[in-house]
């Protein structure tokens, strides 16, 4: 009986989008893209490369917001530099597009990517060795952000480091990263990063099959992730993460090491933004240090702000909504975005503490009581 | 031969000493030894905050199954004994054992919770924004590494145990409500519950009582002696009238360090006591 109530209370708080979610997500990827593929391009109903791309994107920039909403919204952990991760994957990927260019730069040089012979490089460095390979590239995708959350977390967690202090050194740290992407004797590409790429897995990049394609991975990676997390987060690591968020000494005290906890969930986090990174380079075709910047990590955790933290799925609509209001609105009047956003922020935390997904919640608890009164009267 | 040199031997032999092993040899033993009847020692225990001294040579021993209380005014170092027994706090000299092989002084706070010493704060610390039920679950004795954690499933025990749990406390017809929507007297009732779950050795209870009705006060009493037996209380309280209540043994806290110990009429008619804890009032109290 008990666990009967329980199953239901469990499905009733935390599954409840999961599959309708799915469901919508796959259905509009597969019939954009079909409609893509197997419409004239004067149907109607035709939708054009450029919009395929674009919701390409959106979709990394959603499985990043839900990055960032697993560590904030759960744990408690504000990170405001999670586009270093982001920007890691992007360059594995980056790197590994570079590498297939091959003797097709402007330089002609078989091995040696166009900016090292400007540079005047004799030989590839180290680390652009092996990311000709594809599995190897992808390896590093996740594994570089998973180290650099690990040490990072390990450090920071250890020695009690939160709060505000916690969101300065994340914030430091991408910053870091952009200075340094920035010095072409970094070799990766300096100021410019890498761009220009012709195809992945021998898949030219500019065909219309391919672009569909990398955005049919995308919504099934992205619905891969939002299910698997959602299964961790229900799990009894998932009501320890929120025992931590809401009280980290108390969890101490019953037994949980909650470092720990903290580090795997820091780097689990880490690891989905560095694939969503990893695609979105092929999508938009280029990758730089801009990407680090710290501008860019509070635009994410404004997306999840938005949507409302501590739901996935408030996350992903928060990105979603935010970005196209971007897109749109970056066409009209380029210079006012910035402010745009701010006053969006500041709207959002002083009226809707718990973004959209808490108005939604609001209005449906006040629709049910008012179903529930009418009988009554 | 110099006295460095002498020195550098006896550290020597005092690192290869033959009638003991390394620390890092000697296997882990989760049972706690509690031969001698003793569960916590407590010995010269020194702590200073910037020179105001909290602890001082303080000297605690507790037998197993006691139910001790702790008395003492504000700042005579009950809480902060709390802290260092929980790994909160470290000391700066003295020795705590938890049994004769546990010591304590080396271990974290979660450590020292899978040990099995539950606290309870002062002010009451509930996860709010999980239902009782999930503050239950989250504090049974488990595995709690990270992925064990992961892939845990309630099992019928664990349920019934939650659900003896929840009867103990009171809290039974609210088991899915928020911890964070109880009254105050219910939430700590769950933390006092959320120990139990955890199925401790030792209990350290930081005011049970404060901001309860008489009602829950009694009830609370009713609770704690009946705890002790079977696991060892101790309980840190300002209310008199529940001291009395349920104590058997008393210490009292002055200034860091133990003033007095004895059952409560000891206690009472102790002239140090009075002079410094229970005061003018308590001594009017005595003569009348």
């Amino acid at each position: 009986m008990t666990r009967l109530m329980k199953y239901f209370s469990e499905g009733r708080t935390s599954g409840k989008h999961t599959l309708p979610f799915v469901v919508i997500l796959l259905g509009v990827t597969i019939l954009a893209s079909a409609a893509n593929l197997f419409l004239p391009a004067d149907s109607a109903l035709y939708v054009s490369t450029y919009t395929i791309t674009l919701l390409g994107k959106y979709l990394c920039y959603a499985m990043l917001a839900l990055a960032v909403d697993i560590i904030w919204g759960y744990c408690g952990i504000l990170s405001l530099g999670h586009g270093a991760f982001f920007a890691l994957g992007g360059y594995a990927m980056g790197m590994y597009l570079m590498r297939q260019i091959g003797d097709r730069g402007v330089y002609g040089n078989p091995l040696l990517p166009d900016f090292m012979v400007f540079l005047d490089w004799k030989e590839l460095p180290w680390f652009w060795l092996g990311m000709d390979q594809f599995w190897f590239a992808m390896l590093m995708a996740v594994l570089v952000p998973g180290v650099l959350a690990f040490v990072f977390g390990w450090l920071a967690f250890r020695s009690r480091v939160t709060g505000v202090y916690l969101s300065i050194m994340t914030q430091a740290l991408t910053y870091a990263l952009l200075l340094a992407f920035f010095r072409n004797e970094m070799g990766f590409g300096g100021n410019n990063g890498l761009t220009d790429f012709k195809e992945i897995l021998g898949f030219n990049l500019q065909a219309d099959s391919t672009r569909v394609a990398l955005f049919l991975i995308t919504a099934i990676l992205l619905a891969v992730i939002f299910v698997v997390s959602q299964k961790i987060l229900s799990s009894r690591l998932g009501k320890v993460v929120l025992a931590i968020r809401d009280s980290e000494s108390r969890s101490r005290f019953i037994g949980y090491r909650t470092d720990r906890y903290k580090v795997w969930l820091f780097v689990y986090s880490a690891v989905i933004a560095g694939i969503a990174g990893a695609l979105y380079v092929p999508q938009v075709g280029i990758i730089n240090p801009g990407e680090f910047s710290p501008i860019n990590s509070i635009e994410m955790v404004i997306w999840v702000a938005v949507g409302g933290r501590g739901t996935l799925i408030g996350a992903v609509i928060g990105a979603l909504l935010v970005n196209y209001a971007k897109t749109r609105f970056t066409a009209i009047m380029p210079d006012a975005w910035l402010f745009a956003l701010g006053a969006m922020f500041v709207l959002v935390t002083l009226y809707l503490p718990k973004g959209l997904m808490g108005l939604y919640g609001q209005l449906k608890a006040k629709r049910n009581t008012v179903m529930n009164k009418e009988p009554q009267a | 031969m110099s006295a460095l040199a002498l020195n550098g031997l006896e550290s020597t032999r005092e690192f290869f000493r033959r009638d003991q092993v390394w620390p890092f040899l000697a296997p882990e033993q989760a049972q706690v030894n509690v031969g001698n009847q003793m569960i916590l020692y407590v010995e010269d225990l020194n702590l200073s905050f910037d020179g105001f001294k909290a602890l001082n040579n303080l000297n605690l021993y507790i037998n197993d199954g006691e139910l001790r209380c702790l008395i003492g005014a504000n700042g005579a170092g009950k809480t902060t004994l709390m802290d260092v027994i929980t790994g909160k706090t470290q000391c700066d000299s003295g020795t705590v054992y938890f049994g004769q092989n546990h010591n304590l002084l080396n271990k974290d706070e979660a450590e020292i919770a899978q040990l099995g010493i539950g606290r309870k704060f002062q002010k009451p610390t509930v996860f709010e924004e999980q239902t009782v039920f999930d503050n239950l679950e989250l504090s049974l004795k488990t595995d709690k590494r990270v992925l064990p954690t992961l892939f845990s499933r309630l099992t019928p025990t664990q349920i019934d145990r939650i659900d003896d749990v929840l009867k103990t406390i009171g809290l039974a017809k609210h088991r899915f409500m928020l911890a964070g929507a109880l009254s105050h007297g219910q939430k700590q009732w769950l933390e006092i519950g959320m120990l139990l779950a955890a199925d401790p050795r030792l209990l350290l209870i930081d005011e049970p009582v404060a901001g309860m009705t008489a009602q829950e006060t009694e009830r609370t009493a009713e609770l704690l002696t009946s705890l002790a037996g079977e696991r060892t209380v101790i309980v840190v309280e300002h209310d008199m009238e529940f001291v009395r209540s349920i104590a058997r043994t008393v210490t009292v806290l002055h200034q860091g360090s133990v003033l007095a110990e004895g059952t409560m009429d000891q206690i009472q008619s102790n002239k140090d006591v009075i002079e410094v804890y229970l005061g003018e009032e308590a001594a009017g109290e005595e003569i009348a």
